[in-house]
């Protein structure tokens, strides 16, 4: 059973230094709340995992929260490129940073089969790229037909964060709209933090909604607002102006560190957070 | 007022012409940028029945507006269903459900393979671009791809900096050998013509030139020695109905 706690008590509960986190949420619902959270504990030495590393992950980057990302797309959806991100990688800055990328269907099968506790996924893909020399995919025949296929080893994270619409008082979770890899994020994590725009008494099914148990969460906590300038379907809207003034202030050290600790260290002025 | 064929920008010509490659599709794999554009304006004038596929797991969207992220509310609200990334990859994209691939990269060679991953070394480059996302399992398995770039020798290039997608690797057979379920490039649609491959050598050549545009324009502006296919057409130059109808659907 989930507890509903605090976002402040469930990140210091959940989430140690040093550990692997996913943050998940594909261009929809993406944990940012939980994500600014993380800064302000001033947690660090992190394996960030996330197929789609946006503005969250070059915000953590570059406050030097990550030992190493693991990841499938690095950009800022729509606009362009992530310059934390890429001054990480291009100029080590604030750190050097370790890079294990993938596909997005490999990133994909692999949360699958940690979600299923199998030690690998298999699947067609990488052949042929220069990927495959830089990451983990192995060739695997197929004992039946005798197939050439590959196999991504399974995401095991330490802890899993997805942020959802609504919870109720019990722990249950359901999203919808856009589902991209949360159900399988939490299940292949040890532990689960799901963050809601509100609780509830009770969950009306909508359609395509997924429905997370709370027993299989460790904690559920009340975020208002907590995916934005991304949007939590049918309560908030994406910020896409947002998206693009996050391209001119981030090329910059000093700006984007003056911002960070004007918007995002000083809670009360987090947007995210209110 | 009334669009002309003299207005054109090189840039909404080669939305049109990549919109012309969709009008007997039935369906197209999108990501954000001119491909949205022009799947959207495909719909408008050629084929309104052409299903949309985003990376982000709408099936069938039908957005009025052009959306700025492949993931952004109105795709979800407007499609037949709303999948999972998992099922979007494995029993979608897999199988080769999915008919066009529109793809964009930083960089494109003569056997149509595309980087987006590095320019400079992997190790220590000189920019880091976003990397893969969907596009190595995307250009392996739809039925046909086209890439959507824009006409330079930066992007044109001799070399790939990084092999990000496969489209016909080393030439012909190699799609064969590794196993690829779809056919490869069919087309590269640029702001100055469409380069085709070669039904033999599997090395693109330009097969269309876009009013206004010479020759030697398209050569200068592709690193590789470009052949010319035997047939050379010239694109015939947007409609009144195309235009206006694209000039629409940027101002919504």
């Amino acid at each position: 059973m989930s507890e509903i706690t605090s976002l402040t008590e469930a990140v210091a509960e959940l989430v140690h230094d040093g550990d692997a986190v996913a943050i998940e949420g594909f261009t929809h619902l993406i944990p940012f709340a939980a994500g600014h959270e993380i800064l302000r504990q001033g947690r660090r030495d992190l394996e960030l995992i996330r197929m789609t590393p946006d503005i969250l992950y070059d915000q953590m980057i570059g406050m030097g929260t990550a030992r190493k990302l693991v990841f499938s797309y690095g950009g800022n959806p729509g606009v362009g490129s992530l310059h934390r991100f890429r001054d990480a990688i291009e100029h080590d800055w604030p750190h050097p940073i370790e890079l294990e990328e993938h596909s997005h269907a490999g990133m994909a099968n692999r949360y699958a089969a940690g979600a299923a506790r199998m030690p690998c996924a298999i699947m067609r893909g990488y052949v042929g790229t220069d990927l495959a020399p830089h990451t983990r995919v192995k060739p695997v025949t197929c004992p039946f037909s005798g197939e050439e296929l590959v196999a991504v080893p399974a995401l095991r994270p330490d802890v899993a964060i997805v942020h959802a619409q609504e919870a109720d008082r019990e722990g249950n979770v359901q999203l919808w709209g856009i589902p991209g890899v949360q159900k399988e994020a939490v299940l292949s994590a040890d532990r689960a933090l799901v963050t809601v725009e509100r609780v509830v008494d009770e969950l009306e099914p909508k359609p395509g909604g997924v429905v997370i148990p709370g027993w299989v969460i460790d904690a559920v906590a009340e975020a208002p607002g907590g995916s934005q300038p991304s949007y939590s379907l049918g309560i908030t809207t994406r910020d896409n102006d947002f998206y693009r003034f996050w391209d001119k202030l981030s090329r910059d050290r000093d700006k984007f560190e003056a911002w960070m600790r004007e918007h995002v260290l000083e809670p009360s002025r987090d947007v995210a957070s209110r | 007022m009334t669009a002309t064929n003299e207005q054109a920008t090189a840039g909404e010509v080669q939305t049109v012409v990549a919109a012309r490659r969709l009008e007997h599709a039935r369906s197209v794999f999108i990501g954000v940028g001119r491909p949205s554009t022009a799947a959207l304006l495909a719909r408008m004038v050629h084929n309104p029945g052409l299903v949309l596929v985003y990376e982000s797991g709408t099936i069938g969207a039908k957005p009025f507006h052009i959306p700025l992220s492949i993931g952004d509310g109105e795709l979800a609200e407007t499609a037949d269903a709303v999948v999972s990334v998992p099922e979007m990859f494995n029993y979608w994209i897999g199988p080769g459900r999915v008919e066009v691939a529109f793809l964009g990269a930083a960089q494109v060679d003569r056997f149509g393979n595309l980087n987006s991953t590095v320019i400079g070394d992997y190790e220590h480059p000189k920019t880091r671009l976003p990397g893969a996302g969907g596009a190595p399992e995307i250009a392996a398995c739809c039925q046909e791809v086209v890439v959507i770039a824009p006409h330079s020798p930066r992007t044109f290039v001799e070399r790939l900096d990084f092999r990000t997608t496969v489209g016909y690797g080393d030439g012909p057979g190699d799609r064969e050998r590794l196993g690829f379920r779809g056919r490869g490039p069919t087309a590269v649609v640029t702001d100055l013509g469409v380069l085709e491959p070669d039904a033999e050598t599997r090395e693109l050549k330009l097969s269309q030139i876009h009013p206004g545009v010479q020759e030697d324009q398209v050569r200068e502006a592709t690193a590789w020695n470009l052949e010319v296919a035997a047939a050379l057409e010239r694109t015939p130059p947007p409609t009144d109905e195309e235009l206006t109808a694209l000039r629409e659907l940027l101002s919504r």
